[in-house]
């Protein structure tokens, strides 16, 4: 692609219409529905569902539908409740995952383990559907936030809190509330909100952050929100009479503790921070930290050796892509080996042959110079047999001559014998 | 869809209940919408026409702005696209748009390969997604898509029917891209003639197999105007960034001796028709088909032809740590078997080899005891012969000593030695 001009941004001479897109991204998301997951964790009798009740108006848990509380067992469950919420046209499908049993026994080691467990499996599934080859429309069944219920002590954050809050700030979006907010007077629940705040970050724990948000109103609401953070709230499932209207109120001799009355307690910032405004980011920060975290996490795993050496620059690449340079890398070296090997099998034959090739030229040299030897030995015999025959052939002639000469003497004596009668 | 929620609804255990008051989770479409206007959108599409067919004046005027492209030239000698990003607003909504050019469509002689490198350019802007999507860290929310959203296939108005360059395009394109054909310089028709020709063309697609896109009707709101507006396709358009005063208003339009085309004008030419589908009411609609769709498809058969399957032949679905393990086991499986296979092949030719050069060896050493007996039988005849010269010459010694004396003795007694002589000879 060409380099991206870095224009301007330009204003257009007149009009063209995709001002309109929001509006077709709205009607799409209203026609696709909503999912939310959401977990509240929290010892027994704290008044988790009394408080889901509340916040979403409706018997969430109802006589027929018992809340954690009524269904604690010995060791931690992890149980959904699913309801689907209709409002203004919005369909919201509301997954409520409660862990009866959290904190409630006499050792509670390991009491966060389900809950993390669960997270990731859910994370899990997630992956796995989307690293199909076969992709289906994904459903987003990941825990989008958790609301972890401390009980009003007044004095700070219980080893509980703090191990499970650990255990789970990096993988869920913590939200944490001071439950009961009723039972402590308003100087005693902002001293206990300091020392939660002064646990918190001396754990350094990461609880959700609610966004800075653009529209002057929720601004000033968000500000306010979270300067009172963590949220003290309190539930009803009780309406009472109050002034003429009917509210949801906690009756008691001395008084009505309005739970939607800001100066009584929290309950109304939170559901305007968690439903009104910042439901959608709870779910994007769950997409783009939560999971991807996770994500990199398993799939470095899964990508180089098991021994976990690995180079760091590995992580900007997907787990493919490394297994495919790995199997290069392998198959060089298969390559490079198999030269090694040809060239040393080279070497060797080559080594072999000149040997070869010098014992035989030693063998002709050695044979040569033996044939040479009596060769000379030979030419020597000739020489001598030709001088034996000349002398041999002189010989003769001397002895044929003398031969001659003893016979013409023997004749002569014959003659003179014949002559002379000698004796 | 809110339809598909309550059928799982019904199928699954999950209750609808009734709220008793305002909740106010009413505005998470807003604040979804809220979110995406921070973020801003980005929108890529791709003209697809002959070399001064109207392609980057009608970008012009649809998007009402001059995006200083210079004209092409004739004379490429083969397809290229030029891709040129603009950062354009409305209001408060940010668009980056994506113009993507083939420059030099359809100037050649031999237009064999014309749609390769479209076709090219297109799997690459998917494989770059789909390498984001696999990498280890990654970041898609800030990424920026650049895959093709939709394809402006211009045709040629002849008002016969469509070119074989068009279909066999617009063949290889329609499962890559969502096509909108459009007739491009539709002031050169006239009604009528525009009429059959529209029918010619939709019949010769059908006929072909082509799957153009298709405005969706499945959202109430919307499903009406989709419909009609399918009815009218191809779109007939007209483009020009000049204005000339018609009434009492400046409007876009081409002036002939004979007449004004107005662009804007439904009774001219379909550019309004073409706006208010492309953009105002199926821009996001274009880009979730390219992504559920077509850049599906391509990912499924990228990933396929990697060799992943997403459940072993017992049918049981893997996890992508199974899938991964699985595929790396295979793959130093396969190494391992090379190996072995390497070093069984070395070990044969290093027999091979031995047995070789021992022969070799061997039959050196054979010619050399040949040769060596040759010579022992060649020094043992010398030596008979030089034995045989050693007699003859002794023999020869003493006749010449006998000589010898028999010359002596002759010369000193002639007659008696003659008997001697005698004996001699016959000794001799």
């Amino acid at each position: 692609m060409a380099a991206e001009k870095l224009n301007p941004v330009r204003n257009l001479e007149g009009y063209v219409g995709f001002a309109n897109v929001p509006n077709q991204v709205y009607r799409k998301a209203v026609k696709h529905g909503f999912e939310f997951s959401l977990m509240v964790v929290g010892e027994s009798g704290l008044g988790k569902s009394t408080l889901l009740n509340s916040l979403f108006l409706t018997d969430v848990y109802s006589a027929e539908y018992p809340g954690p509380s009524l269904r604690s067992k010995k060791t931690v469950q992890i149980q959904q409740t699913r309801v689907l919420l209709r409002e203004g046209g919005v369909h919201l499908l509301l997954t409520v995952i409660d862990t009866p049993g959290f904190g409630d026994a006499i050792n509670n080691a390991d009491c966060w383990k389900p809950v993390v467990e669960f997270v990731e499996s859910r994370f899990e599934e997630h992956l796995n559907a989307e690293s199909r080859v076969n992709r289906r429309p994904l459903r987003d069944t990941r825990v989008h936030c958790c609301l972890y219920f401390l009980a009003p002590t007044g004095h700070g954050l219980k080893a509980i809190d703090i191990e499970f809050m650990k255990q789970l700030h990096e993988r869920v979006n913590i939200i944490p509330l001071v439950a009961k907010a009723d039972t402590m007077t308003v100087e005693e629940c902002r001293q206990f909100k300091k020392q939660v705040l002064k646990d918190i970050q001396e754990n350094e724990i990461h609880i959700y952050d609610f966004p800075e948000v653009d529209n002057e109103e929720d601004s000033k609401q968000t500000k306010k929100a979270r300067a009172s953070m963590p949220l003290a709230v309190m539930g009803s499932n009780v309406l009472v009479d109050s002034n003429g209207r009917k509210v949801r109120a906690r009756v008691y001799p001395w008084g009505l503790a309005e739970v939607e009355n800001s100066e009584h307690c929290d309950f109304s910032v939170l559901r305007d921070l968690l439903l009104r405004c910042h439901l959608q980011d709870l779910k994007d920060v769950t997409n783009t930290v939560h999971y991807e975290n996770f994500r990199a996490q398993c799939l470095a795993g899964l990508a180089g050796p098991a021994d976990g050496t690995r180079p760091r620059s590995s992580l900007g690449r997907s787990p493919l892509e490394q297994m495919e340079s790995e199997r290069h890398e392998q198959e060089g070296r298969l390559q490079r080996m198999e030269a090694e090997m040809d060239a040393v099998f080279a070497a060797k034959v080559q080594e072999k042959m000149q040997k070869l090739r010098s014992s035989e030229a030693d063998l002709v040299k050695r044979q040569e110079s033996m044939m040479n030897t009596l060769e000379v030995q030979r030419r020597d015999l000739e020489q001598r047999r030709r001088q034996f025959e000349e002398e041999r052939q002189s010989l003769e002639a001397h002895i044929l001559q003398l031969e001659q000469q003893a016979n013409t003497g023997l004749r002569t004596l014959e003659r003179n014998k014949k002559k002379n009668k000698i004796f | 869809m809110a339809a598909t929620m309550l059928a799982r609804q019904r199928n699954e255990d999950i209750r609808s209940l009734s709220l008793a008051g305002h909740v106010g989770f009413d505005s998470l479409p807003d604040q979804l919408v809220n979110k995406s206007i921070a973020q801003g959108f980005c929108f890529n599409i791709l003209c697809i026409g002959e070399t001064g067919i109207g392609k980057s004046t009608l970008m012009d005027t649809l998007f009402n702005t001059s995006f200083e492209n210079d004209p092409a030239s004739h004379y490429e000698t083969g397809v290229r696209l030029k891709a040129q990003t603009y950062e354009l607003q409305e209001s408060n909504v940010r668009l980056k748009l994506t113009v993507v050019d083939t420059v030099g469509f359809g100037d050649q002689i031999n237009k064999d390969d014309s749609y390769r490198p479209i076709v090219e350019y297109i799997d690459a802007q998917f494989e770059v997604f789909l390498q984001e999507e696999l990498k280890i860290r990654r970041v898609l929310h800030e990424y920026h898509d650049t895959r093709l959203h939709a394809c402006l296939y211009f045709i040629t108005p002849t008002g016969h029917s469509l070119k074989s360059l068009d279909l066999v395009t617009m063949k290889k394109l329609d499962s890559k891209v969502n096509i909108i054909p459009v007739i491009a310089k539709a002031d050169t028709i006239s009604k009528s003639e525009l009429h059959k020709f529209k029918i010619k063309i939709m019949s010769e697609l059908v006929s072909n197999g082509v799957q153009i896109y298709q405005f969706p009707t499945d959202d109430e709101t919307v499903a009406e105007i989709n419909a009609t507006m399918n009815g009218h396709l191809p779109f007939a358009v007209v483009g020009s960034t000049e204005e000339t005063k018609v009434g009492n208003k400046m409007v876009k339009a081409r002036q002939y001796p004979w007449g004004t085309v107005q662009v804007e004008n439904e009774n001219h030419c379909d550019f309004v028709k073409l706006r208010e589908m492309l953009i105002r009411v199926n821009m996001e609609d274009l880009r979730e088909q390219t992504h559920a769709r077509h850049y599906e498809l391509y990912r499924r058969c990228k990933l396929e032809e990697m060799g992943f399957q997403d459940t072993d032949p017992d049918s049981k679905p893997f996890s992508l740590q199974e899938t991964y393990e699985a595929k790396r086991n295979e793959h130093l499986g396969e190494l391992q078997r090379k190996e072995e296979e390497m070093r069984q092949m070395f070990v044969q030719r290093v027999k091979e080899k031995e047995a070789e050069l021992k022969e070799a060896e061997k039959e050196l050493h054979e010619k050399f005891e040949k040769l060596k007996r040759h010579h022992q039988e060649d020094k043992r005849k010398l030596e008979e012969t030089r034995a045989n010269l050693d007699d003859e010459m002794s023999i020869f010694h003493k006749r010449k000593a006998a000589a010898q004396m028999l010359q002596q003795g002759g010369q000193a007694s002639a007659p008696p030695t003659l008997k001697k002589d005698k004996d001699k000879k016959n000794f001799l």
